[in-house]
């Protein structure tokens, strides 16, 4: 922790276009850019996420890093102006490569999005919708167990588990959010992508997703886009921040929160703008 | 004096009294806080000038001939013991010679046409007079009106609201009207013909000379609501398909600057008179189709319900993908984000989400087109015959309800024999049908209104 944490200090400090390659990058991307049209969203965006940890991109509104977490997964290909330069690499293999499927990524990289949003089908289609399409599972009690397993680690198995076959819809703002976690937990990604999972819903629910992604965190790669510099002190243990479209700062959470190197996360993380 | 002259003098009242009081209200908005804006003082002037005025108005026109026309009876010296159809011919005649039309000369007849005639002008400058100065009461109460504390917006505003009501009243009404009369008639016709001869006969054939006794057997309305049938059902064969994977083309696939182009082409469809459709089903799709039949060793008749159903399929393809576009594009872009993140095909996250999220929204539109279908006349009568056959085969003629109505008013025709009167009886059936079929559309889309969120 404390080396990764110096040598990303070190890193910030002589510039980008210095690799530091960590022992376990899950996930590399280099030199990434990302255009919507004319406008230049991702400024040559360096940054290593490590696996089984919670990385976090705080900065303020429109700097880029919902933009940057929807690279990730190649969510953006569905935009048509949309277009990525750079590599991101996943386990050291190109995600743009023309021979990667998308579809195949995201079975690798899932996602949970700001809004909750659960399929107007029920809490158990919810969940088996992953698995029906891959055909992860060969029998229905297979299915029913893949399912209960995911919604037990989302954490909303106890709440749900005498109306599985209620809509997904009747559950209130938080539980529908941990529906979806459990739902891109069944598809056994090996890295999740939260785009400010948290934005719509009560401090309590909050309470209960924070507390879920500490546990996740062991056996998934996290990366959570957040507005809230509280969540991401509490759940990350890296932090990136980002700021007109160029990646500022990245370091140990700690090291970002108490010691920034740069003057704009310093005046980011003190509230002096954002 | 004309009436259009009235009403233009009660008019220009009317835009008197608005000027005046909103003067008045503006100087007094100088020195006091008003309730209601000047302008809305002005529009108080104007109704409160113009509403009396068009009622009496109204009263009058409604009430001032027959009126005169009793009073001229009663200026007749002939003893009044007449029979009904005497006095009426006698009033006739006496409005016809006041409207300056010859007829007999004779001189008691003539006087009481002359006396009608002046009563006429006498009461309309009555009417006159009482209308404007109804007017001008309506204009200075107006004007005293005008104070601080008067609520004049909320008056107007009352007033819109009651005109409004009567507006839709109209409507309403009008649909209340149609629907009594479809039902009188019908009853009428059954009062001829059996309810279950006319629901459950087979054979359809009402120009046939028959005596009163067995009328029913020749109005079996069956061969015609399995015509109808048969022809939708090859409309939507064809329309169903086809809009609906045009409208997941243009929802789902199509770049914005194709939907944008497409669309709007597509709905032109829907905009051509079905006339056009109908000579193009009887002058090219028919005897194509008979041609390729031949080909095949098929008897086709060059007049079909193939024929008239592709071309009618065709033109409601527009009712099935506009409708069903819109509600696929209302779809949240989330539920389509949420399912390409688990890593679905753009194909798996359609069937998958958007169809079935806007499923009943889709069986609504194509419910709409089906009753659509079932009450289009123009293709059917160019393009599959007149005659009544029971049979199923698509490549034989067959006829329709409306197209019958159509044959059975068409020409000099008795208003109260059974065969004018079996349109109704079809109308109201065709009614009853096209109602249950919207009704049920208008539930399904209800029903889709609670699905997300």
């Amino acid at each position: 922790m404390s080396l990764s944490s110096k040598k990303d200090a070190q890193r910030v400090s002589l510039g980008d276009s210095l690799l530091v390659e960590t022992a376990c990058a899950k996930l590399a991307a280099r030199n990434v850019n990302v255009f919507y049209g004319e406008k230049h969203a991702i400024k040559d965006v360096t940054l290593d996420i490590n696996c089984n940890e919670v990385t976090a991109l705080i900065g303020p509104s429109g700097c880029g890093k919902s933009t940057f977490l929807r690279c990730l997964n190649r969510m953006n290909d569905t935009i048509d102006t949309c277009r990525v330069t750079g590599t991101i690499t996943l386990d050291g293999e190109n995600i743009y490569a023309s021979k990667v499927d998308s579809v195949y990524l995201r079975t690798r990289v899932g996602m949970v999005f700001q809004k909750p949003n659960p399929f107007p089908k029920s809490i158990f289609e919810n969940v088996a919708y992953g698995p029906r399409i891959h055909g992860l599972t060969s029998s229905r009690s297979e299915l029913e167990s893949v399912v209960l397993t995911s919604l037990e680690r989302a954490g909303l198995l106890e709440e749900v588990r005498d109306r599985l076959h209620a809509s997904g819809i009747s559950l209130s703002g938080g539980q529908q959010q941990r529906l979806c976690i459990a739902r891109a937990i069944a598809v056994s990604p090996e890295v999740i992508l939260m785009d400010e999972p948290c934005s719509a819903l009560d401090p309590i629910a909050t309470a209960k997703i924070e507390e879920l992604i500490d546990e996740l965190q062991h056996n998934f790669t996290i990366v959570i886009v957040t507005h809230s510099m509280q969540q991401a002190a509490r759940v990350s243990q890296r932090t990136a921040f980002f700021h007109l479209g160029e990646l500022v700062e990245c370091g140990g959470t700690e090291q970002i929160f108490t010691n920034p190197v740069n003057r704009l996360t310093q005046g980011y993380i003190t509230g002096r703008f954002g | 004096m004309h009436v259009l002259t009235l009403l233009a003098v009660l008019l220009c009242i009317s835009l008197l009294g608005f000027r005046i009081s909103q003067s008045r209200a503006l100087s007094l908005a100088r020195t006091a806080g008003l309730h209601s804006l000047p302008y809305h003082h002005g529009q108080f002037a104007s109704l409160a000038i113009l509403l009396p005025g068009l009622g009496v108005i109204l009263l009058w026109s409604l009430l001032e001939a027959p009126l005169a026309l009793w009073l001229a009876l009663d200026h007749l010296p002939v003893p009044p013991n007449l029979a009904d159809g005497e006095v009426r011919l006698l009033i006739a005649e006496i409005s016809n010679i006041a409207a300056g039309y010859g007829g007999r000369q004779d001189p008691a007849l003539l006087a009481a046409a002359w006396h009608y005639r002046e009563l006429r002008q006498t009461s309309f400058t009555l009417a006159a007079s009482v209308a404007v100065s109804v007017s001008l009461g309506g204009l200075v109460f107006a004007w005293r009106r005008v104070t601080p504390s008067h609520q004049a917006r909320n008056s107007v505003e009352r007033v819109l609201k009651i005109f409004m009501i009567l507006c839709s009243a109209l409507a309403v009404l009008t649909t209340a009207g149609i629907i009594l009369s479809l039902l009188f008639e019908a009853f009428r016709f059954f009062v001829h013909v059996p309810f279950t001869a006319f629901l459950f006969g087979l054979e359809w054939s009402p120009q046939k000379a028959l005596p009163a006794e067995q009328i029913g057997a020749v109005f079996g309305a069956v061969p015609l609501f399995t015509g109808t049938l048969l022809i939708a059902s090859i409309a939507m064969l064809v329309a169903t398909p086809l809009g609906l994977l045009t409208a997941i083309y243009t929802a789902e696939y199509a770049a914005p600057h194709i939907r944008t182009v497409a669309k709007p082409l597509l709905e032109i469809l829907a905009g051509i008179p079905t006339v056009v459709y109908g000579f193009f089903a009887a002058l090219m799709v028919a005897p194509a189709l008979r041609d390729t039949g031949a080909m095949f060793g098929i008897s086709i008749s060059s007049e079909s319900a193939l024929a008239a159903g592709v071309v009618m399929g065709i033109m409601i393809i527009p009712f099935v993908s506009s409708l069903a576009d819109d509600i696929m594009s209302a779809v949240p872009q989330s539920l389509r984000e949420g399912s390409l993140g688990l890593g679905a095909t753009q194909s798996e996250t359609i069937r998958r989400v958007v169809l079935p999220a806007a499923l009943p929204g889709i069986i609504g539109g194509i419910l709409l087109a089906a009753s659509r279908a079932i009450g289009e006349t123009m293709i059917v009568v160019m393009a599959a015959g007149l005659s009544a056959h029971l049979t199923a085969n698509p490549f034989a003629a067959v006829t329709t309800v409306t197209v019958q109505i159509v044959t059975l008013l068409v020409g000099d025709q008795e208003f109260d024999s059974p065969k004018t009167l079996a349109a109704f009886a079809l109308g109201l059936v065709l009614f009853v049908v096209t109602l249950a079929l919207n009704f049920v559309a208008l539930q399904v889309v209800r029903k889709y209104r609670e699905q997300y969120e």
